[in-house]
């Protein structure tokens, strides 16, 4: 009996989750079908969702309007570039939090995720005008340096979730070994943490792969990413949803990819700690 | 001569050839707007590149919201990432009187500036000077379906009144069979419903602010046209239209559920293409309506333009490829390539002389027709202190404009009465026009 109750309920969560996960990934599943429409199938009423006439037109015409390695190119430079130097500050500043607290740690922390309450538009003008005067505007090292910190709260938050988690007399039992600092954060605490530090790659990694407010207003042609590609098959006078569709199909297939192949790590991490 | 010799000064030859020839290139940098017309401007730029073979050209393309704020933002802080834009003419005089736009003056001898329809020159000069050369133009019309009007026994005159109008939209309404009599601008935005709003108000008489800018959404013309946007939009108009903008409306009209449908009269090539309209054969045409015995057909003007930034470092290279692509001579070539009813419409009287073009595109005749009823500095025919169209031309309008438009997009919506969102329109633009200072 207790057996069919329990087979009943992982069924319906099964189910459930099953329904959960379809409507979540609707949007992106439709975004798909829509690019393979022609633009009269892609407005039509009532929508068509399967049996229509299926066509690569759409991705052949943005192919040839837009050049898509460039823009794919500099979102791999900005996101690996700002993820990895993100990652390079906030280990040593998670160490110290988790391992090393002080009196205003918890302070520290709590400063750091503020900076992420302030809208963008409202720093837009000033970091636009220094950019200016220093020559960063539109190229790929001024997007790493705004995307590293705009992340850097979040970095430093999950790799300071998971330190917080190891115990401290490993650490302090390399200590005793005779350990250096560079060496205990190096060859102790990392290897422990691959787990925490590879979701926070990736997480990260995503986030300024899907970034679009700084990527459209501090580029114009030789650093834009994936997000100006996208944005600009949108139109309020015209009908393009479907070359728009296969734009930003073309734009979300690698990090869709890499989030497939990634999805246990994903998971783990974005959990880690949440239950005990 | 030692080998490692020979190698260096090879290198230094290359070295000084390639420096040489990256000199004589210029880059331009072209922010533009995702539409069919600017394009097939970008795939026929080999033209201009062959004319001018040490300009090379980098094209941004963004939605026009996103592509106004970021070059606003450039060119308000010099940044100087853009050396030709696109933007609209409600843009060009505020733009040009801040000295932010170098003037167009000294281009080529072929250029034939006196070729721009006067109504669009009009809305891009400050002190009779062109500040944005035109790519293409619109005003706004009706379209209908004559099929639908044959049916229900009305006729659509050339020049209706709004009676003619409403009259029309019941006669064709059959709300079983899926069909709308009218189909208008819902969607809240100064660009989206307040385009249609405001031209439909002017069409009545009513302005946005006397000659001491004071608001004017207590007058009895805004009221009454307000009255009559909403009457006929829940009476004969789609489910949802608050949220409909243009490519919603062109969307219902291509696939037959609209009877009528007043918008730009860029529209009009789309609603007429039979390979994405199905009902490409049986569309007419109007002027945009008046109001019974107000002699306004809305002043709908709207164009895109090419200008150049005074934060541009290329300033010659510029006007050189702002005069190639709004040229006769660019015209002549699109007629060429793709058709005459792909050339960039609503900037040339040359175009509108042009009988192959008339004979390609039906809709020719009433789209001029509705540019030259244009007056941008009298939008109204009260007396205003403002210039615009379906717009006021003063920077802060665009929020004011949009503030209004939420109000009434609401009203559609039936989440607040007409009087109310009457009233909170008064008031919101009041507070900002005072703020800003203006009447003082």
């Amino acid at each position: 009996m207790a057996r069919a109750v329990s087979t009943r309920r992982k069924w319906i969560t099964t189910v459930v989750a099953w329904a959960l996960a379809l409507l979540i990934f609707f949007p992106i599943l439709w975004i798909i079908l829509t690019s393979f429409k022609t633009e009269a199938e892609a407005i039509s009423t009532p929508p068509s969702f399967l049996f229509f006439d299926w066509t690569t037109e759409n991705y052949g015409t943005v192919q040839e309007r837009s050049n898509y390695f460039r823009h794919f190119w500099n979102s791999v430079v900005i996101s690996i570039g700002s993820t990895v130097i993100g990652l390079i500050i906030a280990i040593p500043a998670a160490w110290a939090m988790a391992f090393v607290p002080g009196k205003q740690t918890k302070n520290v922390l709590m400063w750091m995720l503020s900076t992420k309450m302030l809208p963008p538009v409202g720093v837009l003008v000033p970091i636009y005008l220094i950019f200016r005067d220093v020559g960063l505007l539109d190229s790929r090292l001024g997007l790493i340096i705004v995307l590293t910190l705009i992340n850097l709260p979040i970095i430093v938050w999950m790799l300071y979730t998971y330190f917080r988690e190891i115990p401290v007399d490993i650490l302090e039992a390399a200590r005793m070994d005779g350990a250096a600092l560079r060496n205990e954060i190096l060859y102790i605490l990392t290897p422990m943490a691959v787990p925490g530090i590879a979701s926070t790659l990736l997480l990260n990694v995503i986030l300024a792969w899907n970034e679009a407010f700084w990527t459209l207003n501090l580029t114009a042609a030789n650093s834009a990413p994936l997000t100006a590609f996208i944005a600009s098959y949108s139109s309020p006078e015209g009908l393009f949803y479907a070359k728009l569709s296969a734009a930003s199909t073309m734009a979300i297939a690698p990090i869709l990819i890499l989030g497939w192949f990634s999805q246990k790590q994903l998971v783990r991490g974005l959990t880690f700690g949440a239950v005990k | 001569m030692t080998r490692t010799m020979r190698a260096l000064l090879g290198a230094s030859a290359l070295c000084s050839a390639a420096v040489a020839a990256h000199a004589q290139d210029t880059t331009l940098t072209i922010a533009t707007v995702n539409n069919g017309d600017m394009i097939r401007m970008q795939g026929l730029t080999d033209d201009f590149t062959e004319q001018h073979p040490d300009i090379a050209l980098e094209w941004v393309t963004l939605e026009e919201n996103v592509l106004r704020s970021r070059v606003t933002q450039d060119i308000a802080t010099q940044g100087g990432q853009f050396d030709v834009l696109t933007i609209g003419n409600y843009e060009v005089p505020i733009w040009a009187n801040q000295d932010w736009l170098l003037p167009l003056e000294g281009m080529p001898e072929d250029y034939n500036a006196d070729d721009i329809l006067p109504a669009i020159a009009g809305g891009l000069s400050v002190d009779d000077t062109l500040y944005a050369a035109p790519f293409y133009g619109e005003s706004a019309m009706v379209m209908y379906r004559t099929d639908l009007a044959d049916e229900a026994g009305v006729e659509i005159p050339d020049q209706p009144t709004w009676d003619d109008i409403r009259t029309a939209a019941e006669a064709m309404t059959d709300q079983d069979a899926g069909i709308y009599g009218i189909c208008l601008r819902g969607k809240a935005g100064w660009g989206e419903n307040m385009a249609f709003l405001t031209a439909m108000a002017n069409s009545y008489g009513a302005r946005w602010f006397d000659t001491e800018w004071q608001a004017q959404f207590d007058s009895p013309e805004w009221t009454e046209a307000v009255n009559d946007y909403l009457t006929m939009m829940n009476e004969y108009g789609p489910p949802g239209a608050s949220s409909n903008g243009f490519n919603e409306n062109l969307s219902l009209f291509q696939q037959g559920k609209c009877g009528m449908w007043i918008d730009a009269t860029v529209a009009a090539s789309f609603v007429t293409d039979p390979e994405d309209s199905t009902v490409a054969d049986s569309v007419g045409f109007a002027q945009f309506p008046n109001k019974d015995g107000v002699d306004n057909h809305g002043n709908w003007l709207w164009s895109w333009n090419l200008a150049i930034p005074s934060s541009t470092d290329a300033p010659e290279a510029a006007k050189a490829f702002v005069a190639w692509a709004t040229s006769q001579a660019y015209t002549d070539m699109v007629a060429e390539e793709e058709g005459w009813a792909a050339a960039p419409p609503g900037t040339r009287t040359s175009l509108y002389e042009n009988e192959e073009y008339q004979k390609a595109a039906p809709f020719a005749e009433m789209t001029l027709n509705s540019i030259n009823a244009v007056d941008t500095n009298a939008p109204s025919v009260q007396e205003i202190p403002y210039t615009g169209a379906q717009f006021v031309a003063i920077p802060e309008f665009q929020g004011i404009g949009t503030a209004v438009g939420q109000q009434f997009s609401a009203a559609l919506a039936g989440q607040v009465s007409a009087e109310q969102a009457l009233q909170n329109a008064q008031t919101s633009t009041q507070r900002e026009i005072d703020r800003a200072g203006y009447g003082e």
